[in-house]
């Protein structure tokens, strides 16, 4: 079924602060679509591992805020796209306990867990884009 | 504001978080309670989350380091007052914060300490180790 | 000198309907009780109104003309509330194939040439047959509808959380645990023993018709998450199928406290919080 864009906004990460500001900006969203709270909390915390990631692994990026319907659904449709170094063996990155960086390793397929749709794409030294979709039942 | 208020009562320490933790204030409060932990002589820490909407990976890192650093200082920390909402999602994501105890509010929370450590006089070791 | 089918059929508008209504009056799959004739009537008459109102010589070749939309929208509507009716696909879909019946019995009485009658009979078809797909597919997005609406009534009053007793809930489980229904659960739950101030929560799941992996993962994922409340969670109601099926797929269960029946489980949970039942002993003497 078609996914249809009702709403779009963007957000620049470059620092630590905008973490808060970026997990703000997502519960306005899907408040305003009447998420429940269990899926908006689930959301935002797949928002806030994926935004740390972009961080910690890339300096920064921009994340694009959806407020997307598909049919009789509505959801948030968040886009983390990076310049960074890229990764380079994703079937790994996605297997629970893995992890480059100082983390728990549960990053990539714990956030995977929260959402309804995931999905990542990356090219070594040209960055990566994340993209989640959390559907109001979902 | 970098910093979280640490409040002495008795024994324990008792720490209420009210904001969203940033990463900066999430490590600050890490030493500042190791810190207070060591200076004190506190035998539990008592950390009070019910304001938290949100628990990522980075913070439940945060909150399972204080439990273990305090234990190795012969310190219990409880966890008090985590959301219904914030729990699902924590166990979701594969988070358990082993190495903390918990319960459901402030005063649940000082019983159980008073009864993981024991009477105030008694200074005898007590190895029996609660899951 | 081709005749205009499209006029035909408006000129013999009254005839159409009588022979359409006759059709659907004379099927076995008439639903009387469902719905009157007269209603019957009512609907049949202001479909045809529309459809004899839209066709003209040149979109009678083409069914998926933009001209047609209001005639789709006045079946699909007609679709959806048969649907909700409770009638079944073939009394649903017989209502539009009667009226193909009408209008080639038309064409038949009033088209001589053999060949014109087969053209014209071929373009009716294909827009009759165009019409039918309409009306399946919003008969079964008006059952869709049904079943989602169900699903949510049963997902809302099938978990119910009881307070046994000062600082015990109980939520007995009936019917299968997906991962949605497990999110339902748990919020409950949660939510009760805040709103209680319990220590203990019976999870009994007599109710749930087969434990496999993917269930025993929501079961322990819902006491892992009382746990974190600060709660601990007891699962009762273990059949000896459940406890055969558990060990065969080696589910481990031994994190959890599990009780056979919600008796023992709410045995257990009494001494956890110290508390005694006892009979009241009567002075009898032997």
């Amino acid at each position: 079924m078609m996914i249809v864009v009702l709403n779009k906004d963007t957000i620049n990460i470059s620092r630590e602060q905008d973490v808060v500001v970026f997990r703000n900006r997502v519960k306005e969203s899907a408040t305003k679509i009447r998420m429940g709270l269990v899926n908006q909390t689930k959301l935002i915390t797949a928002a806030s591992e994926l935004v740390r990631n972009m961080l910690r692994y890339a300096n920064g990026g921009i994340v694009t805020i959806e407020v997307v319907s598909r049919g009789r659904d509505n959801g948030i449709r968040l886009v983390f796209a990076d310049e960074g170094p890229g990764i380079k063996d994703i079937p790994l990155a996605m297997k629970d306990g893995y992890s480059t960086g100082k983390s728990l390793g549960l990053g990539l397929p714990g956030t995977k867990r929260l959402v309804s749709e995931f999905d990542i794409k990356s090219v070594v030294g040209t960055g990566t884009t994340v993209t989640i979709i959390k559907w109001n039942n979902g | 504001m970098d910093r979280i208020p640490i409040l002495k009562m008795g024994r324990f320490l008792l720490v209420t978080i009210q904001v969203d933790l940033y990463d900066r204030l999430a490590t600050n409060l890490e030493a500042d309670l190791v810190q207070a932990v060591s200076t004190t002589g506190a035998r539990g820490v008592l950390i009070d989350i019910s304001a938290l909407t949100i628990v990522d990976s980075f913070m439940g890192r945060i909150i399972g380091n204080i439990g273990s650093m305090a234990k190795i200082m012969d310190a219990e920390t409880v966890v008090v007052g985590i959301q219904p909402a914030v729990a699902i999602t924590l166990i979701e994501l594969g988070l358990e914060l082993k190495g903390v105890h918990t319960a459901l509010n402030v005063e649940r929370g000082m019983q159980l300490l008073q009864e993981k450590i024991g009477p105030e006089d008694e200074t005898t070791d007590d190895d029996s180790s609660t899951e | 000198m081709k005749q205009d089918i499209a006029k035909l059929l408006q000129k013999k508008k009254k005839q159409l309907l009588e022979n359409w209504m006759t059709n659907q009056l004379a099927d076995s799959a008439l639903r009387e009780d469902l719905m009157s004739n007269e209603e019957l009537r009512g609907q049949s008459e202001e479909f045809v109104e529309s459809l004899l109102n839209t066709i003209n010589g040149s979109n009678i070749a083409e069914p998926s003309s933009s001209d047609f939309d209001p005639v789709l929208e006045i079946l699909a509507g007609i679709s959806m509330s048969r649907a909700r009716q409770g009638f079944s696909p073939r009394e649903t879909g017989y209502y539009i194939f009667s009226l193909k019946d009408a209008l080639l019995q038309i064409l038949q009485d009033e088209i001589k040439d053999p060949v014109q009658l087969f053209e014209s009979s071929m373009q009716v078809t294909r827009l009759v047959d165009s019409f039918s797909t309409v009306t399946f597919e919003t008969f079964i997005k008006g059952r869709e509808d049904v079943i989602l609406r169900q699903t949510d009534e049963i997902a809302e009053i099938s978990t119910p959380v009881i307070r046994v007793w000062d600082g015990i809930v109980a939520l007995p489980i009936i019917g299968t645990l997906d991962s949605a229904r497990t999110q339902v659960v748990m919020e409950n739950l949660l939510e009760q023993i805040v709103q209680t101030g319990s220590s203990i929560a019976i999870l009994d799941i007599s109710g749930v018709p087969a434990v496999d992996s993917l269930v025993a993962q929501h079961l322990i994922k819902t006491v892992s998450a009382t746990r974190l409340m600060g709660a601990e969670c007891i699962i009762s109601g273990i059949r000896p199928e459940i406890a055969q099926t558990v060990v065969h797929l080696g589910i481990d269960l031994s994190n959890i406290v599990t009780k056979a029946s919600l008796a023992s489980a709410l045995r257990y949970a009494f001494s956890m919080l110290q508390l005694e039942v006892k009979k009241k002993t009567k002075v009898i003497t032997q």
